[in-house]
C-alpha cells in the first residue's frame, strides 16, 4: 500500500468509486446466477 | 490560508485484485476444468455446467492470491514476480489474503450448494492443497516441491467430471494423473532458464539443489512415463481413436523436445536455452491440445 499526499487524492476517489461500480457489477451478476440456479434446480 | 497535504494510504486498483488470481494461470484451470465437465458420460443442465467452471476459477483465485500473499517476500527478490500488486507496493498483504480466504470459500460454499458436495469437497481440498500443502509446506522445503505440489493443478479436471457425474470413475483419475506427470517436466523447463531467479531467493529448486544434469535426466523421465500414460484413457475404453492420435502425436512431440532437453550437456553462460524453452511453450500447447481432443474425441462419438 502507496502513502500519497494530497494531489492523489483524486486518483484515490477514481480508484475508489471504480471498484464499486466493479463490485455493484459483480453483486447484481451474483444475484442474476443465484436466480438462474434456482430456476436450473427445480427444473 | 496553509496548504495542508493530506497523508493517507492509496486503496489498490480492481486491476490488482484481478492480477492477485494470476488470470494466465487461471486459464488453463478453466480449460482443463471444462474439457473435464464436457469429456463427461452424463450432461450437466448449462447453467450447473457454467456455476461449477466458475467456481473452479474462483477457487483457482483465491489459492493464487494465498499463494502472493504468502510469498509476497520471495515474489519481491525475483524479477519475474517483482511486479506482482504485493511486492510492488500497490496491495496491502492484509487485503490480498482476505481476497483470497474470501473467494476460496465463496467457491467451495456456491459449487457446494449449486452443484453437489463431493465436487465440492474436491475443490476445497485442491484449494488446501495448493496454498498450504504446496506454498507454504513444500515449496520452501524441498526441491521435489513440484512433483506433488504438481497435484494441485491437476484437481480442475477431476472437479469438472465430478461435477457433472457426481461419482469419481477411473477416468477423471487418469485425467487427474496426466496433468500430475505433465507437471515436473513444465516446470522444470521453466526453472531451467529461470534458475538464478530461484536461487536468489532460496527456492529449492531442482536444478538449484541437484543441478541442471539431474533435472534433465528428470525431465525425461516424467516425459517417458507421460507418453504411456496418455494413452490409457483410450487403453480403458473411454475415448476413441481420435483421442488416441491426438495423444501419440502431441506426447510423442513433448517427448522429443524433453529428449533434446535432457541430453543436452550444461548451458554455459550466455546460453540462450532455446531447447528448454521450446520445451516450456509446447508443454502449455500440449496440455490445451490434449484435453480439446478429449473433447472432440467425445462429442464426435456422441456424435457418431
Amino acid at each position: 500500500m502507496m502513502t500519497m499526499n494530497g494531489p492523489d487524492e483524486s486518483q484515490a476517489e477514481r480508484i475508489r468509486r471504480q471498484r464499486n461500480i466493479v463490485m455493484a457489477l459483480l453483486l447484481a451478476a451474483f444475484v442474476v446466477l443465484v436466480f438462474a440456479i434456482s430456476i436450473a434446480r427445480m427444473s | 490560508m496553509t496548504a495542508v497535504a493530506a497523508t493517507y494510504d492509496l486503496p489498490a486498483d480492481w486491476r490488482d485484485f484481478f492480477a492477485l488470481t494470476k488470470p494466465r494461470v487461471m486459464s488453463l484451470v478453466i480449460f482443463t476444468g471444462l474439457c473435464g465437465l464436457l469429456a463427461a458420460p452424463t450432461g450437466i443442465h448449462p447453467v450447473l455446467g457454467f456455476t461449477a467452471i466458475l467456481c473452479i476459477a474462483l477457487g483457482a483465485g483465491g489459492a493464487a492470491a494465498l499463494n502472493q500473499w504468502w510469498e509476497a517476500d520471495l515474489d519481491a527478490g525475483m524479477r519475474r514476480t517483482a511486479d506482482r500488486p504485493i511486492p510492488a507496493g500497490r496491495m496491502d498483504p492484509v487485503s490480498a489474503r482476505d481476497f483470497g480466504m474470501m473467494l476460496s470459500g465463496a467457491s467451495v460454499v456456491l459449487m457446494g450448494f449449486a452443484v453437489g458436495w463431493l465436487a465440492a469437497a474436491i475443490l476445497a481440498i485442491s484449494i488446501f492443497y495448493y496454498a498450504v500443502i504446496y506454498t507454504i509446506w513444500l515449496k520452501p522445503r524441498t526441491p521435489l516441491n513440484i512433483v506433488i505440489g504438481g497435484g494441485a493443478g491437476a484437481f480442475p479436471p477431476l472437479i469438472g467430471w465430478v461435477a457433472a457425474t457426481g461419482e469419481i470413475t477411473l477416468m477423471p483419475v487418469l485425467l487427474f494423473a496426466i496433468i500430475f506427470m505433465w507437471t515436473p517436466p513444465h516446470f522444470w523447463a521453466l526453472a531451467l532458464f529461470v534458475q538464478s531467479d530461484y536461487a536468489k531467493v532460496g527456492i529449492p529448486m531442482l536444478p538449484v539443489v541437484a543441478g541442471e544434469a539431474a533435472t534433465r535426466r528428470q525431465i525425461m523421465v516424467y516425459s517417458v512415463i507421460l507418453l504411456p500414460l496418455s494413452l490409457l484413457p483410450w487403453w480403458i475404453g473411454g475415448t476413441g481413436a481420435i483421442y488416441a492420435v491426438s495423444a501419440g502425436v502431441l506426447s510423442g512431440l513433448f517427448l522429443a523436445l524433453a529428449l533434446r532437453v535432457g541430453l543436452r550437456r550444461r548451458s554455459g553462460e550466455g546460453d540462450a536455452m532455446k531447447p528448454e524453452k521450446q520445451l516450456f511453450a509446447w508443454s502449455v500447447i500440449y496440455l490445451f491440445a490434449l484435453f480439446a481432443a478429449l473433447v472432440a474425441d467425445r462429442w464426435l462419438t456422441v456424435q457418431g
